[in-house]
């Protein structure tokens, strides 16, 4: 086998390194087109709809480099801007609530039961992200179960309603996103070392500061991935605050899709959704940058 | 050396198979593509023509299909004028067949697609149905004579109730706005048929010109109904769930709507032309400028202004019916429905309804804007 190698001519060989130089590149170039075709493009497209301004017929617009949209953009909308990062932050901060004890419960506590828990965690993703929205609808309603209880128990008043409210709209928001912050709680939660927590304890901490001095600490990768996952989809998010809103609590997806559909203003929905990526950007940089990347998958 | 060609053959396989799937093709689909070529693509709104459960299939088209050997691929793909226009525009403006042959889009949105010159005239010696058409829907100010589009069925926006929380119905703007109605009251978002209403009530003449003054007015007066609190959803024909589930009691709705709704749910809920009018429109069938299938899809239209169809569709869909001796030829297909006046209205309904103006550029865009700004969109 050597020999035939070193009998092949100095041509040969060269192009074979040269092939294995190349190698990477021609593996990268799938996820490269792809970036090109489906982000920069658009990307492109985007920014450029968003200086346009209205030409002649509804529906045309003409370059004409008025940065001004952003301006109009924001004074017009940030109601639904500011409400959107409001909702996002409650439906984040509920669903750690929420997924952490999970969590915490299929990484520790769960034997023989683990694989089928983290597939019920899971089985939401079998059915689509509409109807299950569509099906909180229903929850929540007028025939709903959760309705005829809390008025039973006198909470609510026969005026009073579930859906078309901002507590619905949140509470659609932790739930579609829920399986975001848990699964990756559990990952980093399942590779902490049982016997850090045995130490722990055999230096004489009780389970509170157990858990606040070793747990929590070695799960914060988790929480940090955790939270960017629920956080960003949700800012962005316009089908709950559709189908679970009321006029009062839009989202600044709703704007971007009534502009864009209703109105026919393309500029201010380019606008818009670039205003809505870049502040959620920085709100993110600034978030990874406090609490540390190092560890973060 | 095989297993390597064979391997690699596979994954040739497979990428074609992805790549066709991408597009939305399906094995199915593509073997289907070729011999569907001449089949008449009609884009309608849901619950648009006559279905029947039980063979899973239209009847109108399936005789159709059996008379005149043309296929149709009937599909239920437009639920709102605005979205299913902006999903389809960049093509229309590249001049591309949007793959659809017919076309049903409320008289406003229709009379944009005719003024871009999207749509192709209609040749009217391959429509002699055409004398059938309703004299009041021939003439209109989106198309005078009907050159380009001819009218699908006629809506009626009014007040709609549920029966047992308002045994009188709901007659009057007051009325809806109760008290008792408070957060159980949804308005549509079809902006001409609720500013329209609210516009009527306030004693303005939509079909005539009217000030900006007077359209903002109206939004000013929804806006408030939203803020304190009465109005739960600005919505399109999702209502009627909401009114099934209770979850909304009194509505801003269409008439063809609550008549299936109650034929569904045994008679359930009430519907009523506002005491201080309704706002008429039409759906209008027209044919993309590009459609390369445009004398089957001519043949498909004049079908539909045959008197004995037409009551059949009617029948079904219950919206105003646009074909004279309808009413006679529903006699024998269903007698109940030959005095629902909001299928075949009489002269004194006429009067109580009306069409709002068609409006400007200008205004279109300041007033949509106002409209969503009100339901909290922008």
């Amino acid at each position: 086998m050597s020999t035939a190698l070193l009998h092949t001519g100095s041509q040969e060989r060269k192009a074979l390194i040269s092939k294995k130089k190349l190698l990477p590149y021609w593996l990268l170039a799938p996820g490269i087109v792809w970036l090109i075709i489906f982000f920069l493009v658009p990307i492109y497209q985007l920014i450029s709809t968003s200086t346009q301004t209205q030409g002649n017929g509804i529906g045309t617009y003409v370059q004409t480099y008025r940065f001004a949209n952003f301006i109009d953009a924001i004074t017009s909308s940030k109601g639904q801007l500011f409400r959107s990062f409001e909702y996002a932050f409650l439906a984040t901060t509920f669903a750690l609530i929420i997924s952490y004890p999970l969590a915490y419960a299929v990484a520790f506590k769960s034997g023989r039961w683990k694989n089928t828990l983290l597939v019920l965690v899971v089985a939401p993703f079998f059915c689509s992200f509409l109807l299950r929205t569509v099906a909180w609808e229903q929850i929540l309603g007028e025939q709903g179960l959760v309705i005829k209880t809390l008025r039973v128990l006198h909470i609510i008043g026969a005026q009073g309603h579930l859906t078309a409210t901002p507590f619905a709209v949140v509470a659609g928001l932790t739930y579609n996103f829920l399986p975001f912050m848990t699964l990756p709680l559990y990952a980093s939660l399942e590779r902490i070392d049982i016997r850090m927590m045995e130490a722990s304890g055999d230096l004489y901490a009780n389970a509170i500061a157990t858990f606040r001095k070793v747990t929590l600490p070695l799960s914060l990768p988790g929480v940090v991935a955790g939270t960017l996952l629920t956080f960003i989809p949700a800012a962005g998010d316009y089908i709950n605050a559709e189908l679970l809103g009321n006029p009062g609590t839009k989202m600044i997806g709703n704007v971007i899709e009534a502009r864009y559909l209703e109105i026919v203003d393309y500029p201010g929905a380019a606008a818009l959704s670039l205003i809505l990526m870049v502040s959620i950007l920085i709100l993110v940089m600034a978030y990874v940058k406090r609490s540390g990347t190092e560890e973060l998958v | 050396m095989t297993i390597e060609l064979s391997r690699r053959d596979l994954i040739k396989a497979a990428g074609g198979l992805g790549a066709a799937s991408l597009f939305g093709l399906g094995p199915e689909a593509i073997a289907r593509a070729a011999s569907n070529a001449q089949a008449v693509r009609f884009a309608n709104w849901s619950l648009y023509l006559d279905y029947d459960n039980k063979s899973k299939s239209y009847p109108t088209l399936v005789d159709f299909t059996k008379k005149t050997g043309i296929p149709v691929k009937y599909m239920e793909v437009v639920d709102d004028n605005d979205t299913f226009t902006a999903k389809v525009t960049p093509q229309l403006r590249l001049k591309k067949d949007i793959g659809y042959d017919i076309v049903v889009l409320t008289e406003w949105m229709a009379a944009r697609w005719i003024n871009g010159k999207y749509v192709a005239k209609i040749d009217d010696t391959k429509i002699p149905n055409k004398k059938n058409v309703l004299p009041s829907l021939l003439n209109r100010p989106l198309d005078p004579g009907r050159h380009y589009s001819l009218p699908w069925a006629g809506i009626i926006a009014g007040f709609a109730w549920n029966n047992q929380k308002h045994p009188k119905g709901i007659h009057t703007m007051e009325q809806l706005f109760a008290p008792a109605n408070k957060g159980k009251i949804e308005v549509l978002s079809e902006m001409r048929d609720t500013i329209g209403l609210i516009m009527l009530w306030h004693g303005v003449d939509i079909s005539k010109p009217f000030s900006q003054n007077k359209f903002m007015n109206a939004i000013d007066y929804m806006q408030k109904m939203i803020h304190d609190g009465f109005i739960r959803q600005v919505k399109g024909q999702s209502y009627q769930e909401d009114l099934i589930s209770g979850d909304a009691v009194a509505v801003i709705g269409w008439s063809g709507d609550i008549n299936q709704l109650n034929a569904q749910n045994s008679n359930r809920f009430g519907f009523a032309i506002p005491e201080s009018g309704g706002t008429f429109s039409t759906d209008n069938m027209m044919i993309p400028s590009l459609s390369p299938n445009k004398v089957n899809a001519e043949a498909v239209i004049n079908y539909y202004y045959d008197p004995v169809v037409a009551a059949r569709v009617a029948n079904y869909i219950h919206y105003i019916c646009p074909v004279a001796g309808a009413q006679q030829a529903m006699e024998k297909i269903n007698p109940t429905q030959v005095s629902n006046k909001l299928i075949f209205p009489d002269d004194a309904m006429w009067k109580n309804l009306k069409v709002f103006r068609e409006l400007t550029q200008a205004e279109q865009i300041s007033f949509s804007t106002a409209f969503q700004k009100a339901s909290g969109n922008a």
